[in-house]
C-alpha cells in the first residue's frame, strides 16, 4: 500500500479519532454482553466481589448454567421459538416470494391495489388487532398453541417481504423468464427454478428482518400462548427471571443462553445483510 | 405485445378460457399470502375498530357509537391514564429522534468513509444489540445500574462522581429517560442501517465533485450527502414514531412490570393497552375499551403515517427532483 505512506500527521490523527469514536461506541455496546456472559460462569461470590473480572479458576462455577440447563424447561422452550422462527420465516419467504412474483410479473385487473393492500401492513402494526386476534384464535381454538404464533407472525412478516421482494423483482430483466417460458416451462416452474435462485441475493435481508422480531417477540406469547407448553425463550427467559431473581449466576447464565442462537445466525447472514439492504431493499 | 396481453386479461369476455387457463396460477400464487394476511392482521385490525365502537350489556355485545371514545377522553380513570401514556409517548419519541438518530447518523456517516478500516467488524458489532431480546437488554442494564451490583456506583467512584449516583429505574423522575436511553442503546442499530445503506448508494462522482469543489469531509457530508439521504431520514422519522407507539410496550413491560412503575412514570400506549384489556392487579380487563385504546392508538399511527405520506415524503421528493 504505497499511498499510505503519504498520509499526512494530519490525516493520521484525524484517522485516529474516528477509530476512536467507533471503539468507543463498540465498548458501550459489548460492554453489557461481556458483564452477562462471563459472570454466568462465576461463583456468586465471585459475581459480587469482582464482577468485571474474567472467571479464573478460583472463581469458576458452571452452577449458572447448569441450572438453566438442567432446568427441564428450557430445551422445551428453545425448541417452542425455534418451531415458530423457523416455520414462520419458510411461510413468509415461500408466500411473500409467490405473491411479490405474481405483482410484479403479471398484469391483472387491481394489480396495484392488491400490491399496496398487501404492504399496508408495513405501517399499522397488527399488535393493533390484537383484541380481536385473541378472540378469533379462542374461536379456533387455536389459543395456547404454536399454530396461532405461526400463523399470527406470517401475517405481521409478509409486508415487508412482499415489498423487498418486488421492489427486487421489478428491477430483474424478463428476458431470463421469457426465454425460460420459449424451452416450455409452466409459470410454477418458472417461480421455482428461475425466480427463486433470482431473489437468493435479498433472502438473507428479508430473513434477518423477519426472524429479528419474531425470535425476540414477547407480546404475542404472553397473550396468545402463555401456557407452559407453549412458551418462547423470550417469555420463557422472562418468567425464569421473576422466579429465580435470587440465583444470579442461574439467571446470568440463562440470558447467555437465550442470547446464543440470533448470534449465530447473525455471524452466519451478517455479510449478506449490508449488501441485501444496499441491493434494494432502502432505494424504494 | 405485453399490454395486448394486458388489457385481454382486463376483461374481454369471449377469451375467457384463454384468460382463465392464463390466471390460475396468479390466483395460486397470490391467493396462500393473501388469505393469511387478510385473516390474520386485517381482519382483526378492521374487528378491533368495530369491537371498539360496542359496549356490552347482560352478555350481549350493544353498538355504543362513540361512547367508548367519549369515556376514554373524558372519565377521569380512563383520561388521566389515557393523557399521561400519550405524553410518555411523545417523550419517548423525541428523545429517540434528537439522541438515537443523531447518533447513528454519525455512525453511519463515519462508517461510509470509503477509506476506512475494518468498517464490516464495527458494523457487526453496532447491529449487535439490536438482536437481543428486550428481555435480555432489559434485565443487562437493570442489573448494570441497580445498587446492588455496584457495577455503577464503583464505577462512578471511581472518576470521582460517586456522590451523583442514583437508582435512575427506581425514580419517578428518571426512570423514562432512564427506560429510553436503554431502548437507544438497543436500537440504534436499525437506523444506523437505513442510513449507512443509503449513504453507500450516493454516487463516488457527486462527492468528488464536491471535493473539486475545495469542500472538506464535514462539508460534504452537510451539504452534499445529508441533503441526498434526506427520504432516509423521513423514513427513520416514521418507523421511530410506529416503533415507539408499539415496541417500547416490550421493554417497558420486562423492565418495569405491566404496571410501568414507579407509579406509572414509565406508561406508554402499549402497556395501558396492555393493561385496560387483560387488567392488572386490581384493574379489571375490558375487552372494548381495550379495543378502543387500541382503535385510539391506530388513528394515531394513522396520523403520523398520514403526515409522512402526504407531506414530508412529498416535500422530500421534490427537494431531491
Amino acid at each position: 500500500m504505497p499511498w499510505r505512506k503519504r498520509t499526512t500527521t494530519g490525516q493520521a490523527l484525524s484517522a485516529a479519532a474516528i477509530h476512536g469514536v467507533l471503539l468507543a461506541w463498540c465498548a458501550l455496546a459489548l460492554f453489557p454482553l461481556y458483564l452477562v456472559v462471563i459472570n454466568g460462569a462465576k461463583s456468586r461470590r465471585a459475581i459480587f466481589n469482582d464482577p468485571l473480572k474474567l472467571p479464573t479458576s478460583d472463581t469458576f462455577s458452571a452452577k449458572g448454567y447448569a441450572s438453566v440447563v438442567g432446568n427441564s424447561e428450557f430445551p422445551l422452550y428453545f425448541g417452542n421459538s425455534l418451531v415458530v422462527t423457523s416455520v414462520s420465516l419458510l411461510l413468509i419467504l415461500l408466500l411473500g416470494a409467490m405473491a411479490a412474483h405474481a405483482l410484479s410479473e403479471y398484469r391483472f385487473r387491481g394489480n396495484t391495489l392488491l400490491g399496496l393492500y398487501l404492504i399496508v401492513g408495513i405501517m399499522v402494526p397488527i399488535r393493533l388487532g390484537t383484541v380481536a386476534l385473541l378472540e378469533l384464535m379462542v374461536n379456533l381454538n387455536l389459543t395456547n398453541t404454536l399454530t396461532a404464533l405461526i400463523l399470527v407472525y406470517t401475517a405481521q412478516g409478509l409486508p415487508v417481504a412482499i415489498f423487498i421482494f418486488t421492489e427486487f423483482l421489478r428491477a430483474v430483466s424478463r428476458e431470463i423468464k421469457d426465454s425460460a417460458r420459449i424451452d416450455g416451462l409452466s409459470e410454477y416452474r418458472i417461480f421455482f427454478e428461475v425466480v427463486i435462485p433470482l431473489v437468493r441475493p435479498v433472502i438473507a435481508t428479508v430473513a434477518v428482518f423477519s426472524m429479528i422480531p419474531i425470535w425476540n417477540d414477547l407480546w404475542f406469547p404472553l397473550i396468545l400462548a402463555p401456557g407452559q407448553e407453549t412458551r418462547t425463550v423470550t417469555l420463557g427467559v422472562q418468567q425464569f427471571i421473576g422466579q429465580y431473581t435470587v440465583d444470579w449466576g442461574a439467571v446470568l447464565a440463562a440470558l447467555s443462553v437465550a442470547v446464543l442462537p440470533v448470534l449465530v445466525m447473525y455471524i452466519i447472514f451478517s455479510r449478506h445483510l449490508i449488501r441485501g439492504i444496499t441491493a434494494g431493499a432502502v432505494k424504494g | 405485445m405485453k399490454t395486448s396481453r394486458g388489457r385481454a386479461l382486463d376483461g374481454a369476455v369471449p377469451r375467457k378460457r384463454i384468460g382463465t387457463s392464463r390466471r390460475w396460477h396468479i390466483f395460486v400464487f397470490l391467493a396462500p399470502a393473501t388469505v393469511l394476511y387478510t385473516v390474520f392482521a386485517i381482519y382483526p385490525i378492521v374487528e378491533t375498530l368495530r369491537l371498539s365502537l360496542l359496549v356490552e350489556v347482560d352478555g350481549s355485545n350493544v353498538f355504543a357509537g362513540l361512547g367508548n371514545y367519549a369515556r376514554l377522553l373524558t372519565e377521569p380513570f380512563w383520561a388521566e391514564q389515557f393523557a399521561n401514556a400519550f405524553w410518555n409517548n411523545c417523550i419517548l419519541f423525541l428523545l429517540h429522534m434528537l439522541v438515537q438518530n443523531p447518533i447513528a447518523l454519525m455512525l453511519a456517516a463515519i462508517l461510509s468513509i470509503p477509506s476506512l478500516r475494518g468498517a464490516a467488524v464495527y458494523r457487526t458489532v453496532f447491529f449487535l444489540p439490536t438482536l437481543l431480546s428486550v428481555v435480555v437488554v432489559g434485565f443487562i442494564w437493570q442489573l448494570i445500574l441497580s445498587p446492588l451490583w455496584g457495577i455503577t456506583p464503583d464505577a462512578m467512584k471511581a472518576i470521582g462522581l460517586g456522590s451523583w449516583f442514583r437508582p435512575w429505574l427506581g425514580l419517578e423522575s428518571s426512570a423514562l429517560i432512564t427506560i429510553t436511553l436503554i431502548s437507544i442503546w438497543q436500537y440504534v442499530g436499525i437506523p444506523l442501517m437505513l442510513f449507512y445503506a443509503a449513504l453507500l448508494n450516493i454516487p463516488e462522482e457527486t462527492v468528488e465533485a464536491a471535493r473539486i469543489d475545495g469542500l472538506n469531509g464535514f462539508w460534504i457530508f452537510w451539504k452534499v450527502k445529508l441533503p441526498l439521504i434526506l427520504p432516509t431520514l423521513g423514513l427513520v422519522t416514521i418507523l421511530t414514531y410506529i416503533g415507539n407507539f408499539t415496541v417500547s410496550f416490550d421493554l417497558i413491560y420486562s423492565v418495569q412490570g405491566g404496571l410501568a412503575g414507579p407509579n406509572f412514570s414509565t406508561d406508554v400506549m402499549g402497556t395501558f393497552l396492555f393493561r385496560s384489556f387483560f387488567g392488572f392487579q386490581s384493574q379489571s380487563g375490558d375487552t372494548h375499551m381495550g379495543a378502543t385504546v387500541a382503535s385510539a392508538l391506530f388513528f394515531i399511527i394513522l396520523i403520523g403515517v398520514g403526515t409522512y405520506l402526504f407531506g414530508v415524503q412529498r416535500r422530500l421528493l421534490r427537494h431531491e427532483g
